[in-house]
């Protein structure tokens, strides 16, 4: 069966006293279930040196990065800030699972790259920054990978329309003679 | 591979042998047998040796995770048909288990031992053709054949439960679409004690020790164990560099865990293969292995598929109640009404939740955000597919331009899940 992930956020606490992590389950179940995915806040000037301490203490050792995507929480009731960035972090030698969030705003999201971390976020990173427009400050090779170059729009962004805004109509024909 | 190379960030390079030699461009793809669908990869080579491998996806971008944020959660299975189109079965199980994840149900036995079936069945499907195919794109023709057949007859099983080969569509929120036909589980087990031995007996007949795929494949594509989990591997291409890791044992889920029943049954037996090798042989064994522990998971379930409903009790508002109900009572009416009227439907809490299935490429998840009503708020799916690609200039650097196609093959890279 999974880890407890709690050690994990008790740890956090005494090694990063002054950061507030605000851990909570993700979902709040009342008393129903004691839910065991956690979820904690990383503020993203501290986001770098707190995933580098995930990653290397013996008593977390997250050493992979499961999956990185963004939330659009500007629709959703009562948040307060617009995209969160989360990381799902794994322990293949523990079994635990923890997840972290990095709130950012408009204009200009941005957070630090963790590639130095783990290889695999290369290309989520690059997914994050093609569909919400969020920049990852010092990846080598930030370009966009699902939407061509020159798309300017940032698809998964909630103000963008489910049927785009006229691409796939206003889209270039090349012919023989202008090729 | 030259000691020399030198792997930074996915962007991999090769220190040529002759220095100012000539490099030279080669486009592999979009459109390429070899690439089974449409990726395209940029490769510099020097002379038939990778200098270094660019790779450009999104061919197949069509926006399902936006889809996901507009269709409900039993809509969406639709979607999830067309992710990993070898085996859909198991996107749906996956998408489905995140579901429950969410809205905190716990389905019946037997829906249980029938999805377990189903995934496990969804799971040599895939192998098959992954196996089939790394045969078929080293020159090998004969062995692609013989494993579609054994295919062929899961497509089968799997028309017979929910009336399509491909677009299945089979799983509901707490349930099934419907449950099996009378004897399905008997044909289940004919084809797992019988057929598909035979097969894979004949199939590694020609290929396991054949000495020309060992050569072609044997130390290519190295990948280290600790590299494994830095890149994010999961599944079968992990297992294949030594990382103990099968989210069917880590994480138990349907029939993997113990008293999945409610009454106490122990999990299903099964073993987790694993190999040291690190390349696409030690792959191609891993996924043989597999396919083998996976039919005797359901030669063990075909037999005792618990009695009962597929679908959770109508209390939990979430499935359609018999249409026998709903013709004759009023409270079945009243409650198919409630969940088919687009302002009304699903109630699930507020708050996010992850699920995760182990499936043939991977780990497959989903990460839900719910604000409380019909639709999800965000629905992330977690490819394993793209996850395990993005090493793939890591493993071709420093070979020969024609092991890219072998790399490729043992990676079972699915387009249109990588590009979602």
């Amino acid at each position: 069966m999974p880890g407890d992930p709690t050690s994990v956020i008790t740890i956090l606490r005494e090694r990063f006293a002054d950061v507030d992590f605000a851990p909570a389950p993700l979902i709040d179940r009342g008393r129903r279930r004691a839910d065991d995915q956690m979820g904690v806040r990383i503020p993203p000037d501290r986001l770098l040196e707190v995933m580098r301490f995930l990653h290397d203490d013996p008593r977390c050792r997250f050493d992979q990065l499961c999956d990185l995507t963004c939330v659009d929480y500007s629709e959703f009731h009562g948040a307060t800030d617009r995209y969160g960035v989360a990381y799902s972090l794994l322990s293949t030698v523990h079994n635990h699972r923890l997840w972290a969030k990095c709130f950012v705003n408009d204009p200009a999201p941005s957070v630090p790259s963790v590639v130095g971390i783990w290889k695999g976020a290369d290309w989520l990173e690059r997914e994050v920054w093609d569909l919400f427009g969020v920049k990852f400050e010092g990846h080598p090779d930030l370009r966009r990978i699902v939407t061509w170059e020159g798309f300017e729009s940032h698809p998964l962004r909630k103000d963008y329309p489910l049927r785009g805004r006229g691409e796939r109509e206003d889209f270039d024909v090349v012919t023989r003679e202008s090729a | 591979m030259p000691a020399d190379t030198q792997v930074e960030y996915g962007v991999a390079t090769y220190a040529p042998e002759e220095p100012g030699g000539d490099v030279w461009v080669l486009n592999l793809g979009p459109q390429h047998p070899a690439t089974h669908t449409t990726l395209r990869h940029v490769l510099e080579l020097d002379g038939e040796r990778v200098v270094s491998c660019t790779v450009h996806i999104g061919y197949l971008h069509s926006g399902f995770e936006k889809l996901g944020e507009h269709l409900n959660y039993n809509q969406y299975v639709v979607v999830t048909d067309r992710m990993n189109y070898v085996s859909p079965m198991a996107n749906n199980i996956a998408w489905h288990h995140a579901c429950e994840r969410l809205f905190d149900i716990e389905i019946t036995p037997r829906c249980k031992a029938i999805r377990t079936i189903i995934a496990e069945l969804a799971r040599i499907q895939d192998h098959l053709v992954c196996v089939g195919c790394s045969g078929l794109d080293l020159g090998g023709y004969t062995p692609f054949m013989y494993l579609f057949n054994p295919r062929e007859l899961i497509l089968d099983l799997f028309e017979e439960v929910c009336g399509h080969r491909f677009t299945t569509s089979y799983t509901r929120v707490g349930g099934l679409m419907q449950d099996i036909t009378p004897g399905w589980g008997a044909k289940v087990k004919r084809f797992c004690a019988e057929v598909l031995p035979l097969a894979l007996d004949d199939f590694e007949k020609l290929l396991t020790r054949n000495r020309i795929f060992i050569e072609r494949t044997k130390g290519i594509g190295y990948i280290s164990r600790e590299d494994a989990i830095n890149w994010g591997l999961t599944g079968p291409l992990a297992r294949a560099s030594g990382v103990r890791r099968d989210l069917r044992k880590d994480e138990p889920y349907l029939c993997y865990a113990d008293n999945w029943d409610g009454q106490g049954s122990a999990g299903v037996d099964f073993k987790v293969p694993i190999s040291e090798g690190g390349d696409c042989y030690a792959r191609y064994l891993v996924r043989l292995a597999e396919m083998r522990e996976s039919a005797r998971i359901c030669l063990q379930l075909a037999d005792n598929i618990p009695s009962g409903p597929v679908d959770v009790l109508p209390l939990e508002k979430v499935t359609l109640p018999d249409k026998r109900e709903i013709y004759s009572s009023i409270e079945g009416l009243i409650h198919h009404f409630e969940q088919i009227m687009t302002n009304r439907g699903f109630r699930p809490p507020v708050g996010e939740a992850y699920g995760a299935n182990e499936t043939a490429n991977g780990e497959l998840g989903f990460y839900l955000v719910s604000r409380g009503d019909n639709t999800p708020y965000r629905a992330r799916c977690r490819p394993p597919s793209f996850i395990n690609y993005q090493c793939f200039p890591h493993l071709v650097v420093g070979h020969q331009i024609s092991d890219v196609v072998a790399v490729l093959s043992g990676m079972n890279i699915i387009a249109a899940e990588l590009d979602r």
